[in-house]
C-alpha cells in the first residue's frame, strides 16, 4: 500500500483542470479486499458515465468515494478542478484537507441511493428544503418555491406533505432525486437507484433521470443494472471489475460490440435474466 | 384515615418529591445526551471521559453517590464552588439523582442513535450538513422516539430514588412519613400500615403521571410519523426504515 498523499502530477495540475470528476492513481481497500486499484477516470462537464460491473466489482466505491461517504487510501480526486481529499499547501504540495475544505467542495456533489434514504420524521417537502435552508442559508418561503417546482418536476406535487411511510418505493426514490437536486450540485451520482423498486415503477424513476439528462447541465455518474437505459443515456459505459475499468467507451461499442472478454461475459450473464 | 394535618404534611412532602425529581429529571436528561453523544464522539478524549462518567455513574450505589454529593462535596469542594456551601439537601440529593440518571441515560441515547439506519447519516453527508446538524435534524428526532421508553422507564426509578434523599438528611416524601410514624403507631399495626398504604398510593400517582406524560410525548411523536392511509391507487408501504427489494 502506498502512503497516503501521491505525489501531485505537475501536468494534472496545470492542463485544462476543467474535468468534473477527475481520479488520479486512486486506490481503496476494505481491509484486505482491495476495491480500487489505481484507478485513473476523467468525467466531462455535463457527461454521462454508466458504470457497470459484476457486484462486488467496486462500481459502487466509486460513487461512495466521490461523495466521501467512504475515504481513499491513497491518490487523489478533483471535483470542478479542485481536490477533494487534499489542500494545496504555499509550498506546492498536497496536505490532507480539513473538514471544512471538504464540505466546501463536496457541496458540487449530489447523490441519490438505492434505498433512498429519506428522512422519515420529515414530509416530501420538507426533505427537499432541508439542505437548502441548513445549508446553504436559504430562507424558507424561497426554499419551499424551489421545493414546490422540484416535486412538481418530478410529478409528485401532490404528495409534498406526505411523509415517505405513505409513498410507494418510485415515489420515494423521486423525492430523494429532488431532495439531491435541491442544491443544484454539478456533479449527480446515482448508486442502483432502480434496483430495490417493483419492476412497474422503475420507468417514473428513469424518466425523471431522462430529463435531468435533457437539461445537460449535470454530471451524471451513474450504477446501473439497467442495460437498455444505459445504451440510452449513457456518453459512456465502463466496464468495471475486481477495482479496474476493463474496458471504457460509448455504450455502442461496451454494450453492443465489446472488445473485452471479461465485458462479454459479463453481459452474457446479464442478459440471461 | 390521616388526620387533616396529616395528609397536609404528606402533600409537603410530595411536592419536595416532585421538586427533587424534576431536578434530577433535568441535570439527567442533560448529561444523557452530552455523554451520551459523546460516547460517540469522533475524538478519543472525549469518548474516554464519556465512558468513564457513565462506568463512575453506574457503578455507584445511588445511596453513596448521596452521601458523597450532600456531604463530602461541600467540604471538598466548596471552597472552589462557592454555589455548594449552604445547598440544601434536596438540591444536592437532587444533582446526586440527576448523576446517576445521567449514567443510565447515556446509554439509551447512546443505543438508540446506533439504531438508527447508516443511510440516514449518509444521506445527511451527501447533502453536506456538517455532523451537528446530522445529529440534531436527521438523527436525534428519529432516535428520540426509540428513546423515550426506555427513558420513562428510567424517570419512575429515579422517582423511587428520590426517598434515598430522607436517608441524607433531606425533606421528601419519605421523610414526611416517617415523621408520622410515633403518632401512628400509638394506634398499632394497623396505624402504620393506613400511613404506608396511603404513602404507596402517592408514590403510585407521581409514577402514573410520569408514565402519562411520557405517553403523551410517545403519542406526540407518533403522529409526526403517522401513516395516513394514502389516496387511492398508490401502493402503501409499510416500512419507514429499511426497505428491501420488491
Amino acid at each position: 500500500m502506498r502512503t497516503n498523499v501521491a505525489e501531485p502530477d505537475r501536468n494534472d495540475v496545470s492542463d485544462k483542470g476543467a474535468a468534473s470528476v477527475r481520479f488520479r492513481a486512486v486506490d481503496k481497500a476494505f481491509g484486505a479486499l482491495t476495491v480500487l486499484e489505481d484507478l485513473h477516470l476523467d468525467v466531462e462537464p455535463g457527461e454521462r458515465v454508466v458504470v457497470i460491473g459484476p457486484s462486488g466489482s467496486g462500481k459502487t466505491t466509486i460513487l461512495r468515494v466521490t461523495m466521501t461517504l467512504e475515504h481513499i487510501d491513497a491518490g487523489t480526486i478533483q471535483i470542478g478542478g479542485e481536490q477533494l481529499y487534499h489542500e494545496p499547501t504555499s509550498a506546492g504540495t498536497l496536505k490532507p484537507a480539513s473538514e471544512k475544505h471538504i464540505r466546501k467542495v463536496r457541496s458540487n456533489i449530489g447523490m441519490v441511493f438505492q434505498h433512498f434514504n429519506l428522512f422519515p420524521h420529515m414530509s416530501a417537502i420538507e426533505n427537499v428544503m432541508l439542505a437548502p435552508i441548513k445549508v446553504h442559508g436559504v430562507s424558507r418561503d424561497e426554499a419551499q418555491h424551489n421545493g414546490m417546482e422540484l416535486l412538481a418536476k418530478v410529478g409528485l406535487a401532490e404528495h409534498a406533505n406526505h411523509t415517505p411511510g405513505q409513498l410507494s418505493g418510485g415515489q420515494k426514490q423521486r423525492v430523494a432525486i429532488a431532495r439531491a437536486l435541491a442544491t443544484s450540485p454539478s456533479v449527480m451520482l446515482f448508486d442502483e437507484v432502480t434496483s430495490a423498486l417493483d419492476p412497474e415503477l422503475v420507468g417514473d424513476v428513469l424518466n425523471v433521470l431522462r430529463d435531468i439528462a435533457e437539461e445537460g447541465r449535470t454530471t451524471m455518474m451513474l450504477v446501473t443494472h439497467e442495460m437498455g437505459f444505459a445504451r440510452e443515456i449513457a456518453d459512456r459505459v465502463l466496464m468495471f471489475d475486481k477495482g479496474r475499468v476493463v474496458e471504457s467507451g460509448p455504450p455502442s461499442q461496451v454494450l453492443d460490440n465489446p472488445q473485452q472478454e471479461r465485458t462479454r461475459s459479463f453481459l452474457g450473464a446479464v442478459a440471461e435474466h | 384515615m390521616l388526620t387533616p394535618g396529616q395528609y397536609a404534611q404528606l402533600w409537603n412532602g410530595m411536592l419536595a418529591t416532585v421538586q427533587i425529581l424534576a431536578g434530577a429529571f433535568a441535570l439527567g436528561i442533560f448529561l444523557s445526551l452530552v455523554v451520551g453523544v459523546g460516547r460517540l464522539s469522533d475524538r478519543r478524549w472525549v469518548r474516554g471521559i464519556s465512558f468513564g462518567f457513565v462506568e463512575f455513574a453506574r457503578g455507584i450505589s445511588s445511596i453513596i453517590l448521596l452521601f458523597i454529593m450532600v456531604i463530602a462535596i461541600p467540604i471538598l469542594l466548596g471552597d472552589m464552588i462557592p454555589w455548594l456551601r449552604g445547598r440544601s439537601v434536596a438540591v444536592l440529593g437532587a444533582l446526586a439523582l440527576g448523576v446517576n440518571m445521567g449514567g443510565y441515560g447515556a446509554e439509551i441515547i447512546r443505543g438508540s442513535i446506533l439504531a438508527i439506519p447508516k443511510g440516514q447519516t449518509e444521506a445527511s453527508i451527501a447533502l453536506n450538513l456538517n455532523p451537528t446538524q446530522r445529529l440534531r435534524y436527521v438523527v436525534l428526532p428519529q432516535a428520540l422516539r426509540i428513546i423515550l421508553p426506555p427513558m420513562g422507564n428510567l424517570t419512575i426509578e429515579i422517582l423511587k430514588g428520590t426517598a434515598l434523599v430522607s436517608v441524607v438528611g433531606g425533606f421528601d416524601l419519605m421523610r414526611a412519613t416517617q415523621n408520622q410514624i410515633a403518632s401512628m403507631l400509638a394506634r398499632g399495626a394497623i396505624g402504620v400500615t393506613v400511613l404506608f398504604v396511603n404513602v404507596l398510593v402517592i408514590y403510585f400517582i407521581l409514577a402514573q403521571g410520569v408514565n402519562a406524560l411520557f405517553r403523551l410525548a410517545e403519542r406526540a411523536l407518533d403522529r409526526r410519523f403517522q401513516q395516513r392511509p394514502a389516496s387511492k391507487g398508490v401502493r402503501i408501504d409499510a416500512t419507514v426504515g429499511a426497505e428491501t427489494d420488491g
